[in-house]
């Protein structure tokens, strides 16, 4: 059988070390295939995606939408016009986290040590986590989208909704570097959700997402102001229902910048050094 | 064998290592290792848990820095030429392994993606490998759902993607039962048929005599001795004939003869009550033939003599005077190879 001679005809002259970008594409792409199937093989990785934007709209809307909608000056509807585009903000975060564990996993199982003992640039494996979780986002944000009209949402401007979701998709990928990064160094895949829960918590709940800060204490104000999703959350509601856009966008957009470049860096130096 | 032939550097030497170290911390993982394996020839290298096997086959294939010497592969240097070294390698091991949640055909496409081979050249190479390795039935199973033994054949044929020139094999068939064990030889015995060039680790005597030709003996990051693996047999002392009587009272009675007659090898004849056996040590095929010559003149039934290889312990306690590291490798003797069968 011809099948595993040993023969073997270089691809690459022997001083040509660099991927070209085809091979680079060609790689992101065979393990952006690779995590496709794993949620085609295990689909109750997608129920977080999929419940999430339902649960939290709900619980938001109809606990919280009555009294916040009267501090706004109008009612429940008030608070979901609010609220909705704050919710893209959130799972742009929360959605994120998925990243880092999936990679401790694979590191614990060796597949990690399969890849990096092939030719392949190593930001491969990075961009194509990257991939699959912006992918998901993007059903998240479809449900999301359903169930807000459902409740009332009312979109004014869909260049604005496209405009939010790409937005909210750049700064993901930014966040999504520092649970790589995450993923990479700590041990296990329950470390990193618990400390992406740390993280999480403070940055979603001290934020605009779910409620004006005007009510909130100076110094959480303060916070407020520089928090990336405050400023995202901002943005998508200017963007989709009207408002004040130029600031917010501006101010998410340097924020995603600064975290790529420190964190992508980063990941893949850890990536690239790890035993 | 190409790239081999065709690097002006790599000569007949595929894997050339010298005087490489590797500390973590107060352990010394590999502590100035030298070892050559010749193109075409399986190198076994021999030793127990932690004497350095795997930190070995890490550094080699570029998942690991060295923290001094030299180490080339087909002519590529691990440190500094990395890149073509892993274009020709394969890895199969204890710790890279197979994607579990993907099926068995999955895995072998996206590593040929991996290695750049066209869409179509990648499903033609898996299902060749599937076809060889007898994985056909299995393609579309998740590789999670495979038994033991279908996992490493897959393990195996996910490392022959890329028709490497020099293969690794760290540990291929710890945790395996006998027959599954002998299924991966088997597979193993093919591939270096085809004139792949392997490095075995291995924890076990009789895995090394099965598939390899030469053989490095490491302890705690050393190498205590490499050869040709018919010397370090002789080196280590021949074979073992595990005699079983009927009645298990003649056992001291035919110890005694057989020490007396003096017929066995080095060491004098133990024996083993609870399996209700006697160790012979032998040397040769004459002493094979004495034994059992001496027994049947005695007149004692036997149900079975059976001849075993030394166990890794003995290995090392006849090259160096001391046993092997962690307790956990005191394997019994490994090989039961069937002379005679009352």
């Amino acid at each position: 059988m011809s099948a595993a001679t040993a023969t073997v005809t270089p691809t690459t002259g022997a001083d040509d070390v660099r991927i070209p970008l085809r091979g680079h594409l060609r790689h992101t792409g065979a393990l952006i295939r690779r995590n496709l199937l794993w949620i085609r093989q295990d689909p109750e990785s997608m129920f977080d995606a999929l419940l999430m934007p339902v649960v939290f709209t709900l619980l938001f809307v109809y606990v919280f939408g009555g009294s916040i909608g009267q501090a706004l000056g109008g009612g429940q509807g008030k608070y979901v016009q609010y609220v909705i585009p704050g919710m893209i903000a959130m799972m742009s975060m929360t959605l994120s986290q998925g990243v880092g564990t999936g990679f401790s996993q694979d590191f614990s199982s060796g597949v990690m040590d399969r890849f990096r003992s092939l030719p392949i640039g190593r930001g491969s494996v990075l961009f194509a986590k990257i991939a699959v979780e912006l992918l998901r986002m993007l059903f998240a944000t479809a449900i999301l989208m359903v169930v807000a009209v459902l409740v009332g949402f009312h979109i004014s401007s869909w260049p604005g909704l496209f405009a939010t979701v790409g937005l909210a998709a750049l700064f993901a990928s930014s966040i999504m570097w520092v649970f790589l990064t995450l993923g990479v160094v700590l041990k296990s895949a329950q470390s990193v959700q618990a400390m992406g829960f740390l993280v999480l918590f403070p940055l979603q709940f001290g934020s605009s997402i779910f409620a004006p800060p005007k009510s909130m204490p100076n110094w959480l104000q303060h916070f407020t102001d520089y928090n990336p999703l405050s400023t995202l959350a901002d943005a998508a509601r200017g963007l989709m229902t009207g408002g004040p856009v130029a600031h917010p966008v501006w101010v998410t957009l340097g924020w995603s910048v600064a975290i790529t470049a420190v964190m992508a860096p980063v990941a893949i130096h850890k990536f690239r050094t790890k035993s | 064998m190409t790239r081999i032939d065709d690097n002006p550097a790599g000569g007949r030497s595929a894997v050339t290592v010298r005087g490489l170290v590797k500390h973590y911390g107060e352990t010394k993982a590999l502590d100035g290792v030298d070892l050559d394996v010749r193109v075409g020839t399986v190198m076994g290298v021999l030793g127990p848990n932690g004497a350095g096997k795997t930190t070995l086959v890490r550094i080699l294939s570029t998942l690991l820095a060295p923290d001094a010497g030299q180490a080339t592969v087909a002519g590529y240097d691990v440190v500094r030429q990395p890149r073509q070294l892993r274009r020709v390698i394969g890895l199969t091991g204890q710790y890279a392994s197979v994607d579990e949640k993907l099926p068995g055909w999955e895995n072998l496409y996206m590593i040929g993606r991996l290695l750049d081979l066209s869409r179509k050249d990648a499903r033609t190479r898996a299902d060749e490998l599937l076809e060889r390795f007898s994985l056909t039935e299995a393609a579309k199973r998740p590789a999670s759902t495979y038994s033991g033994g279908m996992r490493r054949r897959l393990d195996l044929a996910a490392s022959m993607i890329g028709r490497p020139a020099v293969l690794y094999l760290d540990e291929p068939t710890t945790g395996l039962d006998p027959r599954t064990r002998n299924e991966v030889w088997d597979e193993v015995k093919a591939m270096v048929g085809e004139g792949v060039t392997v490095l075995l680790t291995t924890q076990y005597m009789e895995e090394a005599e099965q598939l390899a030709s030469e053989l490095t003996v490491v302890d705690r990051g050393k190498v205590i001795a490499n050869g040709a693996i018919e010397e370090l047999k002789a080196k280590v002392g021949g074979r073992t004939l595990r005699v079983r009587p009927v009645d298990a009272l003649q056992l001291q009675p035919l110890a005694q003869m057989l020490d007396e007659l003096g017929i066995t090898g080095l060491a004098t004849t133990t024996v083993d009550t609870e399996s209700g056996t006697l160790l012979v040590p032998i040397l040769s095929d004459e002493q094979l033939t004495a034994v059992v010559g001496a027994v049947t003149a005695r007149g004692i039934t036997i149900s079975s003599i059976t001849t075993e290889l030394p166990s890794l312990d003995e290995v090392f306690l006849s090259l160096t005077g001391h046993r092997a590291g962690a307790p956990q490798d005191t394997t019994p003797s490994e090989s039961r190879e069937e002379v005679v069968a009352v």
